[in-house]
């Protein structure tokens, strides 16, 4: 007989002590192997163990992100970290707190349902007992594995779980403490720049070693492996010069840069592809119903992380350490292993803060980059920083889109045949799941990987993500076209394929409304039954006090909503966007709604919803990476002026409203904005101008050069 | 060769001795005196991860040279306040819990010490304006706004 599915990633993870230990009297320490990325993923596990296990928030120690102690819960990625890892957290804490109640039964000579727990001390009908979880620890086995047994707290007895939290890692970010792993120093350490191979393939001709060395002002050495180059030496600021200064005193040969006509998405359509449809066949003929189609695109998007990436390795009597602040410890730690040559188990990976990443950007490769250094000096410990232009060129991008929706509609005029066809690259590079580190390409005998397979529609899809409509239509099929090649890495960006997906859908929809002479929140509504969705939309319409009736355009001030279920699974989110447009977009205000079931901290909720707006404002105003300059190195976006982002004096007014679902199980929200932000924002532009723009960015040029074809 | 270079920082006298003139505040400040709260995020002058204060002044550290700093008067966030006795900012951004990933917040507070220093009672654009020069890309903006216009407040109220 099978046991029962654990809920979350405690089924990967069974060994109880793996999440759950009691170091000293009167303290309790979790681990988990999700890592704090900005989003209070700390703080959420730490409110999740005060619950389970009934003690006081300051007995509890979160322990994050390595690959010695903590459970191997693969990427703290795509939202799941409350999804699947604090279902995961509060059954092990309760099936913990189930062995210590069994154990002090039986001492006590009672049923262990006589017994409960009060800030850790055991309880007999409500009296002390003299025992609690430290004296009784001795006695308990916490490698057993969990049952899934162990009584989980009501929903109406949390005490923390559902209360906003002050987040446990703000205050040493906000008085300047050394909390980074940037700011991490080793004993004897030593500085590293990488000069970086331009593209894979690309063959080192001369360097002029003395040139380099006169631009540091300061001792430093050069360290090659095949065509892996850095400049290493003790103070960081020669180094930074000297890296600085390589990249003109290095000579490359078989260099490939990306050309300007790769930089826009239709290029795609001219490529070879891997197909497949999910979904009934496309009808082969209208049979008479009116037909809409309408073709829409985004380029390629950067990370642009605040700050470059870092990396610090040891390579110290056959072990290897590193310290990284990327996404995965155990995935880089099997992909380290096939870079360096090492058995994994000869590999320590252990997570330090970086800044924000929102998805796959440079934090790997940097580690890589330490690494393969380290592994050259025995026993030095080695720290990379990459340089701005570095992190900006080479980091991973979200791969550019085209998104073709073609509907048939009824009499009514709604929807009844949906084919959304999409032409994308990969939005998983991720190492280990076919990628390399970046610094492997460079490496003597380097072969590449086969290609990596984009994620399972299992876990949300990639190029597919919310590309079917959750609107009530009862043909929908995607027709997806995988353009392996890519003119630069491709990888995985906060919310992968949703953002273009959505933007198209929604922007139809918009569309369909028009056409139909209806209002676009009502139109919503007379084709969504899930009560869910009704309520975010319903919600976001009356924050904005939305006033009813068919858009009118040209004025150059619009109104725009939107509405996605992240996933299709995920959360539930609604956005309706106040602009002005006359040369340039001005966001007055955004409301959005989102329903994401029960939430551990609301506080920590409404801080990614911001966050996630004001990032996908920044993307659909601004954000393309283009190749149409001369730069040796690649794509011409290489610092914040050639690839700006929304700025303090940009951002809107943001409101927002989290629905009262906490019967729900929690659903992630982190990424669940970008769609609907993207296309209220691309509804908003149209019904100012009157006239609608398909392709993202929307920057200053394209609206100027829509309106002159008008 | 090697230099001695003196100046305050934080309400202290230090001297460093480099060899490289134009070695940038911010390396001295991080690699020199431990003082790892001011962040490095572009050494381009774009971001304001870096930023000090010079004489009271907000300054881009990553590129500014240590030759030129002699005698001057250098505030970093850890001059600001600590968790026992937070700057009004800071608490302002504790309360408000400003900040995702945070790598940003060093430099932004130090914008806005100076701007409350010049202005104590900005609008919301005027704030918006002050902090164009920092960057923060985890979109925290309209909680730090709102931290700056309560530690304003709060300011203007133990003052008055
Ligand atoms: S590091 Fe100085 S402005 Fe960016
Ligand atoms: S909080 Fe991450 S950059 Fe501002």
């Amino acid at each position: 007989m099978n046991a029962p599915a654990l809920p979350g990633t405690l089924n990967d993870n069974p060994v109880l002590d793996r999440w759950v230990s009691f170091p000293a009297p009167g303290k309790v320490t979790v681990n988990t192997g999700r890592v704090e990325l900005g989003q209070g993923v700390l703080t959420a596990m730490q409110q999740v163990a005060t619950d389970e296990l009934y003690v006081s928030m300051a007995r509890v120690t979160v322990h994050s992100g390595d690959t010695v102690r903590a459970p191997n819960e693969g990427y703290t990625a795509g939202s799941q970290s409350i999804q699947t890892g604090a279902v995961a957290m509060r059954q092990a804490c309760a099936d913990v707190r189930a062995l210590f109640l069994a154990q002090a039964a039986a001492i006590i000579g009672c049923k262990p349902d006589e017994l409960s727990v009060r800030d850790g001390s055991i309880l007999h009908n409500g009296a002390s007992t003299g025992q609690d979880y430290w004296t009784l620890a001795g006695a308990i086995d916490l490698t057993a594995k969990a049952t899934g047994s162990g009584a989980r707290k009501a929903v109406a007895d949390f005490t923390s779980i559902g209360q906003s939290s002050a987040r446990l890692d703000l205050p040493p970010k906000i008085f300047g403490d050394a909390i980074f792993i940037h700011d991490m120093k080793l004993d004897g350490m030593v500085h590293a720049r990488v000069v970086r191979q331009p593209n894979r393939g690309a063959t080192i001709g001369t360097i002029d070693e003395a040139a380099i060395k006169r631009a540091a002002k300061g001792p430093v050495d050069l360290v090659r492996n095949g065509n892996f180059l850095a400049i290493v030496g003790s103070n960081e600021t020669a180094v930074d010069l000297a890296g600085a200064a390589a990249v003109n005193h290095v000579a490359w040969q078989n260099v490939e840069a990306p050309t300007p006509l790769q930089q826009e998405a239709y290029w795609l359509l001219q490529r070879p592809t891997v197909d497949r449809v999910l979904g009934s066949p496309e009808p082969s003929d209208s049979q008479g119903r009116q037909r809409f189609e309408a073709t829409f695109t985004r380029g390629f998007v950067a990370h642009a992380s605040i700050s470059p990436s870092c990396g610090l390795a040891l390579f110290k009597d056959g072990q290897m350490t590193v310290w990284t602040h990327c996404q995965g410890v155990f995935p880089l730690r099997a992909a380290l292993a096939r870079t360096l040559k090492l058995e994994p188990s000869a590999i320590i990976v252990h997570h330090v803060q970086g800044s924000g990443c929102y998805g796959h950007n440079g934090a790997d490769d940097a580690a890589a980059d330490a690494a393969i250094i380290a592994m050259q000096k025995p026993g030095t410990p080695v720290r990379v920083r990459w340089r701005r232009e570095e992190e900006f060129v080479y980091e991973p991008k979200s791969p550019s889109m085209v998104v073709k929706v073609r509907a048939l509609l009824d009499d009514a005029g709604k929807p009844a045949d949906w084919t959304q066809e999409i032409w994308s690259g990969n939005h998983n590079g991720r190492p280990g799941g076919g990628s390399s580190l970046l610094g492997e390409e460079a490496l003597p005998g380097y072969t590449p990987p086969p290609p990596p397979n984009e994620v399972p529609e299992a876990a949300g899809g990639g190029a597919t993500r919310n590309a079917e409509p959750l609107y009530d239509i009862p043909e929908k099929r995607i027709v997806h076209h995988k353009i392996v090649e890519q003119p630069v890495r491709v990888s995985a960006l906060r919310g992968l394929g949703a953002t273009a997906n959505v933007f198209a859908l929604e922007c139809c929809i918009d569309e369909l409304a028009e056409r139909a002479g209806q209002d676009p929140v009502a139109y919503r509504l007379s084709i969504t039954s899930d009560p869910r969705a009704r309520a975010v939309i319903e919600k976001a319409a009356a924050m904005a006090n939305w006033q009813p009736g068919p858009p009118n355009g040209g004025e150059g001030h619009g109104r725009g909503v939107a509405f996605a279920r992240y996933k299709n699974k995920a959360a539930y989110c609604a956005v309706v966007v106040d602009l002005d447009v006359d040369e340039e977009i001005r966001l007055n205000n955004v409301w959005c709604a989102t329903d994401g079931g029960l939430i551990v901290s609301p506080d920590g909720a409404l801080n990614q919803l911001e966050g996630g707006i004001i990032q996908a404002a920044s993307w659909v105003l601004k954000e393309q990476v283009r190749f149409d300059n001369d730069a040796p190195t690649g794509p011409s976006a290489f610092d914040w002026e050639t690839y700006p982002v929304l700025k303090f004096s940009e951002v809107p007014e943001i409101t927002i409203a989290l629905l009262n679902t906490k019967d729900e199980v929690p659903l992630g929200i982190g990424e669940v904005a970008g769609g609907p932000v993207a296309a209220a924002i691309g509804n908003a532009v149209s019904h100012a101008l009157g006239v609608r723009i398909r392709d993202l960015p929307l920057t200053r040029e394209r609206i100027a050069a829509t309106l002159l074809k008008e | 060769m090697t230099q001695q270079y003196q100046f305050s920082v934080n309400g202290k006298a230090v001297s460093v001795s480099l060899d490289n003139e134009a070695t940038p505040l911010l390396d001295v400040l991080r690699n020199e005196l431990g003082l790892m709260g001011t962040r490095f995020g572009c050494g381009l002058e774009q971001c304001g991860c870096c930023m000090v204060l010079i004489d009271g002044a907000p300054v881009k550290s990553c590129s500014r040279e240590i030759s030129t700093l002699a005698g001057k008067t250098i505030t970093t966030v850890e001059g600001l306040g600590t968790p026992e006795r937070p700057h009004p900012l800071q608490q302002a951004f504790l309360d408000e819990q400003a900040g995702q990933c945070g790598y940003c917040l060093a430099g932004i507070l130090i914008s806005a010490k100076a701007l409350l220093e010049k202005n104590p009672s900005p609008t919301r654009k005027e704030i918006a304006l002050a902090l164009d020069g920092n960057i923060c890309r985890c979109g925290s903006h309209n909680r730090i706004m709102r931290a700056v216009e309560k530690a304003a407040t709060v300011m203007r109220g133990a003052k008055s």
